[in-house]
């Protein structure tokens, strides 16, 4: 395992010692009051699995960096001498999603002289889904984007007709201060603003699935365009 | 070497001695030369060394434009309407009138009769003689069937004081609704969506090619030419359509002429350029303002700033050209919210060194 993975699960475990001890803290502040002795503080790994309890360490108490360095380590090994060893060398086989999408498929494989990949869940598969449930929103937000009716716009005027392809709606920009609501506004709070002045028709819902559309189909025609908050 | 100052004086010394001996064709061309060249040694502002356009008697004109109104039933839309009797009254109300009126296509946003009597009806009002252009909102419901019966002929030339004028249908695309069996309608708002990925590229087409090139053939070189077209007759933004796809084929029929000027619409903006000998204008919009394609941007146009959304007639507007004696044209955008702004044949003839139209202020408001 390189210094990195060790130094990415160390971050992990301590962060989920630091919620268990005050979780437990918080649970044990009555039994604490009474006589029975108070017991020592378990954590659990961030897999929701490995448990461990650190000797010696009560409630409220806070463990010195060295000493927590040496629990998060111990979790683990603990982790890895019970299951994480198998799911470790199934997890490394698999190439990040990265190098698949490079390449256009799963089989591809690092070049020998390359640094071993770096371990990750994803796969291409995974990718393929989540792009595909991506689009979905934004091919649902460039029908309403482009039907007059579609916004509940009342005198036949569609977002298309202004901003083709999505331009001068400049998403990367927002927030913003718009100068003629005096207000900070966002992206959402424009696409209410057109649809209740141009469009003539009446502002969604902020949770509303065509308003979360619109702005996902907005946004994705500016991907990857750097942000740029408070310009315009 | 001489100084700037020296070099400068001595051009204007020489410009001034050669106008007194000059006809008024070769005065324009001498002040252009020398002003030209004084700006490039860079010693002089324009604006102290400029040929004033004297108007020749007989000679200039004015005319005026109205485009690109998209009107829907004044029942379901009123905005529309709202805008193009404004423009209506801009051009009713100047003193002196225009030689005519010129509407540049998009009179109707789908085509429809009603759309298109409704238009018709409302340009009736206006004192000047109104010269019709077709755009692809009013076409392709019914290829043109109900503009045809109001307006007559959608390609057709004519002259005026000395000019030649001709019209054309550039918005002639390949048919891709017969295939998939898509009705008038369907066909309509796919023409009408200007970010269609399915669209097909602008085209005059060879039938208008040929038409065109019987009615220039014979026309005289030094006889002043104005095309109107309602896509611009260069390639700019082919995804919008701020394109048309054998503009070079017509192009090559105007190279001929000393004077040659395109005038489009189509683009609801203000755009600029210059090919060859040919200068191109669009038009503003009386509906709505697009924004500037992404890329494909004429090095001579100077940009108009982007629309407020909040007023609805900012960024809009109408116009008026001024037809030298030499035929080359002066455009004045008159936009609505915002100052007149004219984009002079100066600035085109001198590839922009002179009279170079200000940039808006409040760039980014």
């Amino acid at each position: 395992m390189s210094r990195m993975n060790n130094r990415i699960l160390f971050v992990i475990a301590a962060s989920s010692l630091a919620v268990g001890a005050s979780r437990v803290s918080a649970s044990d502040g009555t039994a604490a009051a009474g006589s029975t002795p108070v017991p020592d503080v378990s954590v659990t790994l961030c897999d929701g699995e490995t448990v461990m309890s650190v000797p010696g360490l009560k409630p409220g108490e806070v463990l010195p960096p060295e000493r927590a360095k040496d629990v998060a380590a111990q979790m683990l090994q603990a982790w890895r001498r019970t299951q994480g060893e198998a799911r470790w060398a199934s997890w490394a086989r698999h190439v990040p999603f990265e190098t698949a999408a490079r390449s256009g498929g799963v089989a591809a494989q690092p070049p020998a002289a390359q640094a071993p990949a770096q371990p990750t869940k994803f796969t291409a598969r995974d990718l393929q889904l989540w792009q595909r449930e991506e689009k979905k929103w934004i091919d649902e937000g460039y029908k309403a984007y482009h039907n007059a009716k579609a916004l509940g716009g009342t005198i036949g005027i569609s977002c298309d007709m202004c901003h083709p392809d999505g331009s001068n709606t400049h998403p990367e920009t927002y927030p913003k201060f718009q100068s003629q609501t005096k207000k900070v506004a966002l992206l959402r709070d424009m696409i209410n603003w057109c649809i209740e002045n141009p469009l003539k028709g009446k502002p969604l819902a902020e949770n509303d699935p065509v308003l979360r559309s619109v702005e996902a189909y907005i946004l994705s025609t500016r991907k990857g365009t750097p942000l740029e908050p408070g310009k315009h | 070497m001489k100084d700037r100052y020296q070099q400068y004086i001595e051009k204007r010394d020489e410009y001034f001695q050669r106008i007194q001996r000059l006809n008024r064709r070769d005065f324009m061309r001498a002040s252009g030369v020398a002003a030209a060249g004084a700006a490039i040694s860079g010693a002089l502002s324009p604006h102290s060394f400029q040929p004033v356009d004297v108007e020749a008697a007989g000679q200039s004109f004015r005319f005026a434009y109205i485009s690109d109104s998209h009107l829907y039933e004044k029942a379901l839309n009123e905005r529309f309407v709202r805008s193009i009797l404004k423009a209506v009254d801009d051009v009713n109300a100047l003193d002196p009138q225009p030689d005519f009126v010129f509407y540049g296509g998009d009179l109707a946003q789908l085509g429809q009769p009603k759309e298109l009597e409704e238009g018709s009806q409302i340009l009736k009002a206006i004192k000047a003689p109104v010269r019709m252009m077709v755009g692809e909102h009013d076409w392709y419901l019914d290829m043109g069937e109900a503009w045809r019966k109001h307006f007559g002929k959608d390609t057709y030339s004519f002259d005026h004081k000395g000019v030649h004028f001709v019209v054309l249908n550039s918005v002639i695309v390949e048919d891709y609704w017969t295939g998939p069996k898509m009705t008038p309608m369907e066909r309509m708002l796919a023409m009408a969506q200007l970010d269609n990925p399915n669209g097909r590229p602008f085209t005059v087409g060879d039938a208008q090619r040929d038409w065109l090139k019987n009615d220039l053939a014979n026309v005289a070189v030094d006889t002043p030419v104005i095309v109107f077209s309602h896509s611009p007759l260069y390639k700019m933004y082919k995804k919008w359509n701020f394109w048309t796809d054998d503009a070079e084929q017509v192009q090559a029929l105007l190279a001929k002429f000393k004077t040659a000027t395109v005038i489009h619409g189509h683009t609801h903006q203000m755009l600029t350029n210059k090919i060859g000998n040919i200068h191109f204008h669009g038009m503003l919009s009386t509906a709505w303002p697009w924004p500037y394609a992404p890329q494909g941007l004429p090095k001579l146009t100077v940009r108009m700033n982007r629309a407020d959304p909040f007023d609805e007639f900012d960024g809009c507007g109408d116009g008026t050209v001024d037809v030298a004696a030499t035929g080359r044209v002066d455009k004045n955008f008159n936009f609505w919210s915002r100052n007149p702004l004219k984009v002079s044949a100066a600035y085109l003839d001198s590839d922009g060194l002179l009279s170079k139209p200000p940039r808006e202020s409040d760039i980014n408001y």
